[in-house]
């Protein structure tokens, strides 16, 4: 159990780890959301709220403490008795009615280890600042994620040959009706791919409410956006969804970055974020922490990817010219972290910045440098963590 | 459209009746028309006059914690941005803004989400955020 001390300690440092900021507002006071301990605070309504650093240092993300993001702020607390999903659209042969519990008895449960990362965590570590929630690095967790494969309820509605996206809504809406509705889709064949899910459970209990229940989609591998919450309408259709929130929201300059190419949504100017890139984040130590001369500080920390699976993680503690392999903890499977740790000498009295860099299995690494991007997505630099030496 | 139910009786009287907190499990129960309506006008009024609502529930609960500056143009500011969002979104944003930020911010708001601001109003809310919330150089 995390105290708040410990939560609004990791929070510092998560805070002032690797980059100087030049101008900035207080920090994020700590807020209570119902059935969740307290999280940072970055927007009440619609509900933005960031794990602490000290809550990402389990394998799996705890359930009341894993980070909440919404875009609009009509979030109804659905009654899953009643809760039904609607199947169909053109390219669907016919179109279904779920309730939850024929969505559980109707196809095979599948359980898997993801993590579900926002396109924007670390965006308030950009430089330059960019608009927008300004995250941390805790706009992120890893869950068990159960449920059922999309596969198979698409494949129950039948899947025509023109079917070309998946288009998903979820229950939450805007306060306006003239606010466009969260709509997004994907591509047909990663909704045909066996790791896409539609999960009812997180980490063995039912999703809670803030984090999309009864029933939310699982896109394991790429950003958040797709993981549409309170699932309720799902449609098979053979032209590309043109909603506000695929045709003008999170999208990147097109070729700008490695990952799945999103064809249909692609124009030459931009094109939508998809895979996570490859990245690490150090849970200990902390900055600033203090240790003695000839003793040993222990690295620790998660690395992940696109689901490419963690190849190796590597820690400099002489700037960056010589690297050391971290042992890497237990694999959960490709979708998940990976766990790394290393114990650094502290030899010799001063500061010690130590720098982490993680490698796919995809080739990629961590870059050193920042890819600029005007929505400040994809920030995958190595981070450094600087503890002095007494 | 948004000005008149501000100061509509019946929204008022029904922020009064309602038990309603700026707790996020309010936030759980599916605000819908007049709730969403007297919910933004209670926390509204509670912005302007400073005051602080206290949570009658015994779990600290989140609450709205975010004043603006001082300044011409306030009012109506809170007024208009707090129909869709709490107003955290400005001060936490304002190391990335600068007039011209906020100017293409307030279009996007108005163009793309439908926020209810008149051509007049625009300018009133751009020069008091360029004024208060400027830290882009």
């Amino acid at each position: 159990m995390l105290s708040r001390r410990d939560l609004l300690l990791a929070t510092a440092s998560a805070w002032t780890a690797g980059r100087v900021w030049a101008i900035e507002p207080a920090p994020d006071p700590l807020g209570t959301l119902s059935g969740k301990r307290p999280l940072v605070q970055h927007a009440l309504r619609p509900p933005n709220f960031e794990t602490p650093l000290a809550a990402l240092v389990p394998a799996y993300t705890p359930n009341d403490l894993f980070f909440v993001r919404y875009h609009l702020a009509v979030i109804p607390e659905v009654d899953p008795s009643s809760w039904r999903l609607q199947v169909g659209g053109a390219s669907a042969q016919r179109a279904l009615s779920l309730s939850l519990s024929e969505l559980r008895s109707s196809f095979p449960h599948v359980s898997l280890a993801a993590v579900n990362q926002c396109s924007g965590n670390r965006r308030g570590l950009f430089l330059p600042r960019v608009p927008g929630v300004q995250w941390g690095n805790g706009a992120m967790g890893n869950a068990l994620w159960t449920g059922v494969r999309l596969r198979d309820v698409l494949q129950r509605a039948g899947v025509a040959s023109d079917a070309l996206e998946v288009v998903f809504r979820g229950a939450d809406s805007a306060v306006l009706p003239s606010t466009p509705d969260f709509v997004k889709s994907i591509p047909i064949d990663r909704a045909l791919d066996e790791s896409t899910l539609i999960a009812f459970e997180m980490n063995g209990r039912p999703l809670p409410h803030w984090n999309g229940a009864p029933a939310r989609l699982i896109v394991p591998g790429w950003t958040g956006t797709y993981w549409m919450k309170h699932l309720t309408q799902v449609r098979i259709e053979p032209k590309a969804f043109d909603g506000f929130w695929m045709k003008a929201a999170y999208r990147l300059p097109t070729g700008l970055f490695d990952g799945s190419r999103f064809a249909s949504q692609t124009t030459p100017e931009t094109t939508p974020i998809t895979d996570i890139l490859v990245n690490s984040l150090i849970t200990a130590p902390l900055a600033g922490t203090r240790v003695r001369r000839g003793t040993h500080v222990e690295l620790t920390g998660k690395a992940w990817d696109n689901g490419a699976g963690i190849v190796r993680v590597e820690a400099s503690t002489d700037g960056r010219r010589s690297w050391r392999d971290a042992a890497l903890g237990k694999d959960l499977g490709r979708f998940a972290w990976r766990e790394f740790r290393l114990p650094l000498a502290a030899a010799t009295s001063g500061t010690l910045e130590i720098a982490v860099r993680a490698h796919s299995r995809n080739g990629t690494l961590q870059p050193d440098t920042l890819t600029f991007n005007p929505s400040g997505y994809h920030d995958n630099i190595v981070q450094t963590v600087t503890v002095e030496v007494t | 459209m948004t000005r008149s139910l501000w100061r509509s009786p019946r929204v008022r009287a029904a922020a009064v009746r309602s038990r309603i907190t700026l707790a996020g499990d309010t936030l759980a129960r599916g605000m819908l028309g007049w709730s969403v309506l007297a919910w933004s006008m209670l926390a509204w009024v509670a912005v302007l006059g400073g005051v602080a609502i206290a949570d009658p529930q015994p779990q600290a609960q989140a609450q709205e914690l975010t004043q603006l500056a001082e300044g011409s143009g306030r009012d109506l500011t809170v007024s208009r941005c707090i129909v869709c969002h709490s107003l955290e979104y400005i001060p936490s944003n304002a190391p990335a803004m600068n007039r011209a930020a906020w100017g293409k911010t307030i279009q996007k708001m108005r163009d793309r989400f439908g926020a209810p601001i008149t051509d007049d109003e625009g300018r009133q809310v751009l020069d008091y955020l360029a004024t208060n919330y400027s830290g882009k150089p």
